[in-house]
C-alpha cells in the first residue's frame, strides 16, 4: 500500500500540474514561443525523437564516463587519505579548491587544453570534476569511520593493511560512499550539460546543445522536450543509484531496511 | 607453568594520562584469572598490552613459550554489521587465509558451541544483545586460541543473559583447557568464575592484591563463593558484603 502510494501520489501531482498547464495555456492563449502546452511539447518530442535520442545518448555517455572516472579517482584518493594522514594534509586543500572553483570558470581552459577536436574528452573531464568532491568527502568519512576495535582485532590475527581495507574499511564506508555517489551522479549530469554549454556550437552534440539551438530558433516546444529529457535522465540516474544502494545495504544498514 | 608474565609495566597515553605504572603479574597455563578494579584503572589497557595491541613505555610483557594464539572479546560485540553470524565468526580464519570450506566448518562449530546453531545466516541487527556477544565469543574461539582475553564482555548485558554467558564461558574453559584473562568490575562475577582475582588500584593501575580463590564455589550462592566475594571486597576497600 505504502509503495503504491509512493508511485500514485507523484503521478497524481504530475497529472494535475500538466492538466492545469494545458488548460491555462489554451485559456489565456499563451504564445507557443513563451510557454508551449504539454501536448505541444509531447508533439515536439515525437517529431524530433531520433535527433533528441541521438543528443541524449551523447549526454548520457559523457555523464556515465565522467561518473565512472570521478568515482574511481575519488575512491582511490579517499583510500590514500584513510591510509596516510600526511597525504590527506598535503592534498585535501587542493581537492577543496577544485570543489569551490566554479566549473564554468575553468571549463574554457580545459576545452583549450584538451582541444576542441577532442571535445568529448574535455566534457567528460569537466563533468568528472563536478562529480568528484562529494564522492571523495563521503568516501573519506566512511573509510575513517571503521571501528577501531575491529581493526585491532584484525591486527591481532596478523591482517595486512590490504585485508583491513578490503574486509573492514571499505564495507564500513559503503553507506557513505553510496550517498556520495548519489550526489555525484546528479552532479555528473549537471557537469556534462555545463560542459556542452561552454563548448558551444559546432562541437557539442548533446542535449544542452539542443536546448541552445532550439532557443535560438525559438522552437520552445523542442527546448522543453530536451529539458524534460534532461530532468528524466537525472531522475533515472538517482533511481538507479538508489536501487544499487538498496541492493547493497538492505540486509544490514538501517538506512535501507524497510525502504 | 607460566603462560604470560607482565613485569613493572608502565603505560602513559599521549594526553599525559598514566594508565599503568609498576604493573606486574603472571598467568599460568590453563588458569582463569580475573583482573578486577574500579573504572579507569587501566584494566583494558593491560589487556591490550597482553594482546600486543599496545606497546608498554617500560617494563616487559613476556610469553615464556612462544606467544600463543589469542582470542579477544571486547566489551561491545564489535561485529561487522554487513556480515552474517557465520562470516563474523569466520573473520579470524579469513584473515589467516584458511581455505573457505575449513573456515566455514570451524566457524560453524564455534557458533554451535555458544548455542547459535541455526543462526549462521542471521545478521547482527537480527540478533539480541546476548546473541551478538555469543557471536563475538564464537569469533574468538574460531581460531582455536590458547589464551582468551575478555574485556568486560558482559558489562552491557542484563543479569539473566550475563549469568548464562558466564556459565558458557566456564564450560568452554573446562572443555578446551583455555587460559583466560577476564577483565571485570563485578565482584560477584570474578568470585564465581575465576580461580584467581587480581585486584587493581585506581589509576595509575597496578596489582594491589592477588587472591587465590578456594575450591568449592559450585554455584553463585555457595558459602565459599560468598566468602570469596568478601575477600575481594575487602581487598578493594569496599565494606564487607554481609
Amino acid at each position: 500500500m505504502k509503495s503504491a502510494l509512493n508511485i500514485i501520489l507523484p503521478l497524481l501531482v504530475a497529472a494535475t500540474v500538466l492538466g492545469a498547464w494545458e488548460w491555462a495555456v489554451t485559456h489565456w492563449q499563451v504564445p507557443v514561443y513563451v510557454l508551449p502546452a504539454p501536448s505541444a511539447i509531447a508533439a515536439a518530442f515525437a517529431g524530433n525523437f531520433s535527433s533528441l535520442m541521438g543528443s541524449w545518448l551523447s549526454t548520457i555517455a559523457v555523464t556515465i564516463l565522467a561518473f565512472f572516472f570521478a568515482t574511481l579517482a575519488a575512491v582511490s584518493l579517499a583510500i590514500l587519505f584513510s591510509e596516510s594522514r600526511m597525504a590527506e594534509r598535503a592534498l585535501y586543500p587542493y581537492a577543496i579548491t577544485i570543489q569551490v572553483t566554479p566549473v564554468v570558470a575553468i571549463a574554457p581552459l580545459i576545452l583549450i587544453w584538451v582541444g576542441y577536436d577532442r571535445v568529448t574528452t574535455a566534457e567528460t573531464l569537466i563533468a568528472a570534476i563536478v562529480a568528484f568532491f562529494p564522492i571523495l568527502s563521503n568516501a573519506t568519512l566512511g573509510l575513517k569511520s571503521a571501528n577501531f576495535d575491529l581493526i585491532d582485532l584484525a591486527h591481532l590475527y596478523g591482517a595486512s593493511r590490504w585485508q583491513v581495507l578490503l574486509r573492514i574499511r571499505l564495507p564500513t564506508a559503503l553507506p557513505n560512499l553510496l550517498a556520495g555517489m548519489k550526489t555525484g551522479g546528479g552532479l555528473a549530469l549537471i557537469g556534462a550539460v555545463v560542459a556542452e554549454f561552454v563548448a558551444g556550437s559546432g562541437t557539442a552534440t548533446g542535449l544542452a546543445w539542443r536546448i541552445i539551438e532550439s532557443g535560438n530558433r525559438l522552437e520552445i516546444a523542442t527546448l522543453f522536450a530536451a529539458l524534460a529529457l534532461l530532468a528524466a535522465t537525472g531522475i533515472l540516474i538517482f533511481a538507479a543509484l538508489s536501487l544499487l544502494e538498496w541492493a547493497l545495504l538492505r540486509r544490514w544498514h538501517e538506512s535501507a531496511i524497510g525502504a | 607453568m607460566t603462560l604470560l608474565t607482565l613485569s613493572q609495566v608502565r603505560k602513559a597515553f599521549p594526553n599525559g594520562t598514566v594508565a599503568l605504572d609498576g604493573l606486574s603479574f603472571g598467568v599460568g597455563q590453563g588458569e582463569f584469572v580475573s583482573l578486577l578494579g574500579p573504572s579507569g584503572c587501566g584494566k583494558s589497557t593491560a589487556l591490550r598490552l597482553a594482546a600486543g595491541l599496545l606497546e608498554p613505555d617500560s617494563g616487559t610483557i613476556d610469553y615464556p613459550d612462544a606467544k600463543p594464539q589469542i582470542g579477544f572479546v571486547f566489551q561491545e560485540p564489535t561485529l561487522m554489521p554487513w556480515a552474517d553470524a557465520l562470516a563474523n565468526a569466520r573473520l579470524p580464519l579469513d584473515l589467516k587465509r584458511v581455505p573457505r570450506a575449513d573456515a566455514d566448518a570451524q566457524a560453524q562449530a564455534a557458533l554451535a558451541r555458544v548455542g547459535l546453531e541455526g543462526f549462521e545466516h542471521a545478521y547482527p541487527r537480527e540478533l539480541s544483545g546476548g546473541m551478538k556477544m555469543r557471536v563475538s565469543i564464537a569469533r574468538a574461539l574460531a581460531a582455536r586460541p590458547k589464551l582468551l582475553l575478555l574485556d568486560e564482555p558482559f558489562a552491557a548485558l542484563d543479569e539473566i543473559t550475563r549469568t548464562g554467558l558466564g556459565e558458557d564461558l566456564l564450560r568452554l574453559w573446562r572443555e578446551d583447557g583455555l587460559t583466560i584473562l577476564f577483565v571485570t568490575h563485578s565482584v560477584s562475577e570474578s568470585s564465581y568464575l575465576s580461580q584467581r582475582v587480581l585486584v587493581m588500584t585506581p589509576r595509575p593501575g597496578r596489582v594491589s592484591a592477588d587472591i587465590v580463590l578456594a575450591a568449592g564455589r559450585d554455584t553463585r550462592l555457595s558459602p565459599s563463593t560468598i566468602e570469596a566475594q568478601r575477600n575481594i571486597s575487602n581487598a578493594l576497600g569496599l565494606a564487607a558484603i554481609e
